[in-house]
Formats: structure tokens, sequence, C-alpha cells
């Protein structure tokens, strides 16, 4: 018998178990690659400022993430007696849990044979894959916004509004500059974009991959500065701005419901990098087995991220706004038509 | 544009390789503060006493008028501080007392570990100076 694709019509329970399985599986690797991203993060910082970093607890502080855990909720948690309730305790979650959903489509392995079936790794492929990441990174504004209003202060309010303008223009910027790559793969889903990056580059240059970094430079480097302003990283992490708004939308957070908005930016960072390295750098592709590549890849942008922000100072907002409107879309609409022309000489 | 960007990473990466760290893992491992380091006070002492003579130079010296001194003549018919006390909370380490002291019965060591719990341990009598 030959294997076919397992699906909820041909064995429902090994189905929802692989489900389960995976759904877990990437849930875990994303928990720890956050919680441990902090520790990189300080580490490699310090390090760059010619200071250690954690030292502490564990060796060279690698016990600070569980440290910190533990600190966090023992906190006291404070919520403004003005403060609307409700909409002030979902906003944090309505942040981190989008950083969470977009990782599902995202595929992490080439398929596996065991027994007769075959098993993507791979939580879900949508056919509408890159639509759907794109729905999804646009409600983590939601939250923002709702952290701004629900903590009734006008610096919230002020800092949750500026940011979402911020989110937003970078979210057009980002969404235009990957359409250049689902012209050039001709589909939508991740799992087609990573097969279409597999061989030769261009089918002829053997000695390079066919990965869209190389076709699309230009989208490629578009797209990682817009995701870093989309997901407020610094240079742009004017959400924050601890100097002007006395930490933006998240001034009246306190404990866990604060460390939830820092969970989520490091949440995000996954999310982009691993969105990026599926889109331009081929997906699991790569000299190792499987899912390693993906994750090496991943770890790769995460230390570019953390590199820029020990480098550079933040913009200031007319600065950020003028770079979104006024270089980054026109850039970004100059490449589609570059790589539509491209696409119709070629065919 | 993209050259300074190159220039700044670069720099920012060089620190990353292993031996630029300039921190010292303080409570463990500590330095030694240069010779002019103007740390807590000591009053020098010669064969039985203090050198210090009660001559009253240093508090008026002192620009932040933390130093108390009170004169006494010993059976000798020596002047000698029968109270002397200064008051870490407002001295500003200025060393001008050092320098006014005719007789260099006082000084300033390199002792810097100074925190405290309560304000009266930061008041400097002259057993403690003397130790």
């Amino acid at each position: 018998m030959t294997p076919e694709v397992l699906s909820l019509s041909n064995n429902v329970p090994l189905f929802l178990a692989s489900m389960l399985v995976k759904i877990l599986a990437v849930f875990v690797v994303v928990i720890l690659i956050v919680a441990y991203a902090t520790w990189v993060e300080r580490k490699v910082i310090g390090h760059m400022q010619t200071r250690l970093g954690p030292m502490r607890t564990g060796w060279h502080g690698l016990l600070q993430p569980i440290a910190d855990g533990l600190k966090l909720f023992f906190k006291e948690d404070i919520i403004p007696s003005e403060a609307s309730k409700v909409p002030f305790l979902l906003a944090p979650m309505m942040i981190l849990v989008p950083a969470f959903i977009t990782v599902a489509v995202v595929p992490f392995g080439p398929d596996l044979v065991i027994g007769d079936y075959i098993i993507s790794q791979q939580i879900t492929d949508l056919n509408v894959g890159i639509l759907y990441i794109l729905a999804m990174a646009g409600l983590g504004v939601y939250g923002i916004v709702l952290a701004g209003w629900a903590s009734n202060s006008k610096y919230s309010l002020l800092g949750g509004i500026r940011s979402s303008a911020q989110m937003v223009s970078y979210e057009l910027a980002a969404g235009l500059s990957i359409i250049a790559v689902f012209m050039l793969s001709e589909t939508l889903s991740l799992r087609g974009i990573v097969s279409a990056q597999m061989g030769p580059l261009w089918g002829s240059i053997s000695f390079l991959p066919n990965w869209y970094i190389f076709s699309q430079p230009l989208a490629f480097g578009l797209f990682v500065i817009c995701g870093l302003a989309e997901i407020n990283r610094t240079p742009f992490d004017l959400p924050e701005a601890e100097t002007e708004l006395v930490s933006g939308f998240c001034t009246e957070y306190s404990s866990m419901k604060y460390a939830l908005f820092f969970m989520a930016e490091y949440a995000n960072m996954v999310v982009i990098s691993a969105i990026a390295a599926t889109l331009f750098l081929g997906g699991w592709h790569g000299p190792f087995p499987g899912a390693i590549n993906l994750l090496l890849k991943v770890f790769a942008f995460m230390f570019f991220f953390i590199w820029l922000r020990a480098t550079f100072p933040r913009v200031r907002y007319d600065q950020l706004m003028t770079m979104g409107w006024k270089v980054f879309i026109p850039l970004s609409l100059a490449n589609i038509v570059l790589t539509g022309i491209v696409v119709v000489i070629l065919q | 544009m993209f050259r300074e960007f190159a220039k700044g990473l670069s720099i920012t990466f060089k620190h990353l390789l292993p031996g630029h760290s300039t921190t010292v893992q303080y409570p463990t491992e500590k330095l030694k503060p240069s010779d002019r380091f103007r740390g807590l006070h000591r009053l020098v002492p010669t064969q039985d006493r203090e050198k210090c003579v009660a001559c009253y130079l240093c508090p008026t010296v002192c620009p932040a008028k933390c130093i108390t001194v009170e004169s006494a003549e010993n059976e000798k018919g020596e002047k000698y501080p029968r109270v002397y006390k200064i008051d870490l909370l407002r001295c500003i380490f200025c060393g001008y007392c050092v320098e006014a002291c005719p007789v260099e019965a006082i000084e300033m060591t390199g002792t810097y570990e100074l925190a405290n719990y309560k304000r009266e341990d930061f008041e400097f009598t002259k057993e403690r100076l003397l130790k």
C-alpha cells in the first residue's frame, strides 16, 4: 500500500494525535526561544557594550529567565481604579495570541512517512497562508490600542494611537514587499513557497540555492526592516518610548501583564524571523536535517535584530513615518512593477 | 549611508568578540583603587594617642561642615580632641581637611565600601576613625 497524506478522512485518531504533537512541539519551542531570547539579548547587548550581562543565577546567568519569570509572578499587580477592567485585562492577550497562532502556517520540515501515512511538518497548510499571516499580524494592533485606551491615562492613549499608526503603516510596506515573492512562486501557501525555493539558483547556478533573497534582494531588505518596525523592535521601538511617553501604551501595566507585552515582542521576533526565513531563505531547506535549518535561520535573524538594537539609536517619530510612507511603500511598489516586467519577459 | 550602517554594526560586533568586557564581578572580584583615591578618613595614631592636636583647622576649612571637634587637655598638658566626629552623610571627600592639617593627623584611605542601613552608622567617631 502506498502511503497517503494523513487527514481527517482516513484516520481520525492518528490525525488528531499528530496535530496535538505538532501544536505542542511548536508552542514549546517558541516559548523556549522567547524565554531564552531575553537571556541572549541581555548577554549579547552586554558584550557589545563591553560588559558581561547577567552572571549571577546559574552558569553565566543561564537561569535568569526562570528567576525573572518567578519574580514577575510575585510582583504586585496593579489595575488603575478608573481603568476599563475587561479590555485592560484582554489587551496583553490580544497582543500575545496573534504572535503564537501565526506560527501555525510555517512549515518546519519535510514530509515524514510514518507507517502508511505522510505527515507534514507544519501545523496546517493554508492555500492563503500569507494572507493569514498578514491578517493575524494586523490583530496585534488591537491589543496596543486597547491597552492604551483601557488604561484611562492620556499618555497611554496617545502612546497607543501613535503605536497603531506606526504598526499599520509598516504593515502596508511589509505586505507590499512580499507580493513580489508570490509573484515568483505563483502560490500563497507557505509550503508551496518553500518548495519553489528548492534546487540550484534559477535552475542553472549550482553553488547557490534558489532562495528568493537572491532574486528579490530589495524585497528581502524591505521586509526585514518593515517587519522590525511592525513588531516594534529597536531602532523602531517608539511604542515603548520610555523617554518621551513614559513607556507609552503600557505605562499603567505591571507585573505579569507587563511581561506579556514583552513576551509578545519576543514571540513576534520569532514569527518575523521564521516568516522571513521561509519566504526568502528557503525555509527548512539547507545543509542540516529538517527543522534544524529553520531554527538556525531564525536564530540568525534574531541575532541580527539584537545586534541592531545594540548599535542604533531610536529614530524620531516623524522620521519613522516619513520612512514608512515616502520611502518603503514607493520602493516596494517599484519592486512589484519591476518583478512584474521581469516575469512577463521571462515567460 | 550604508557605509555608516556597516561601520556601526562592525564596531558593536568587534566588542562582542571575547576579551572586550571591562566589567568586574564586583563583590567577588575587587579592583584596587588608585593611590590618590579619596575614600574614608583615618586619624593617624602615634605611640599612645592620635596625632591630632585639636587645632580646629579641619572643621574651619571643611566646605561641608561635617567635622565636629571638641578640644581638651590631658594630664601632660597636651591638647587632644575629646570629640572628633565626621558625618559621612555630609562629607564630600574633598580632602581639604587632610591638606589643612598642620601635623598630618588625618589622611584619606582607599576604603570605598561605605554603604550602611542606618543614619547613625554614618557618624564616624574618633574610635572608628582611629581603626
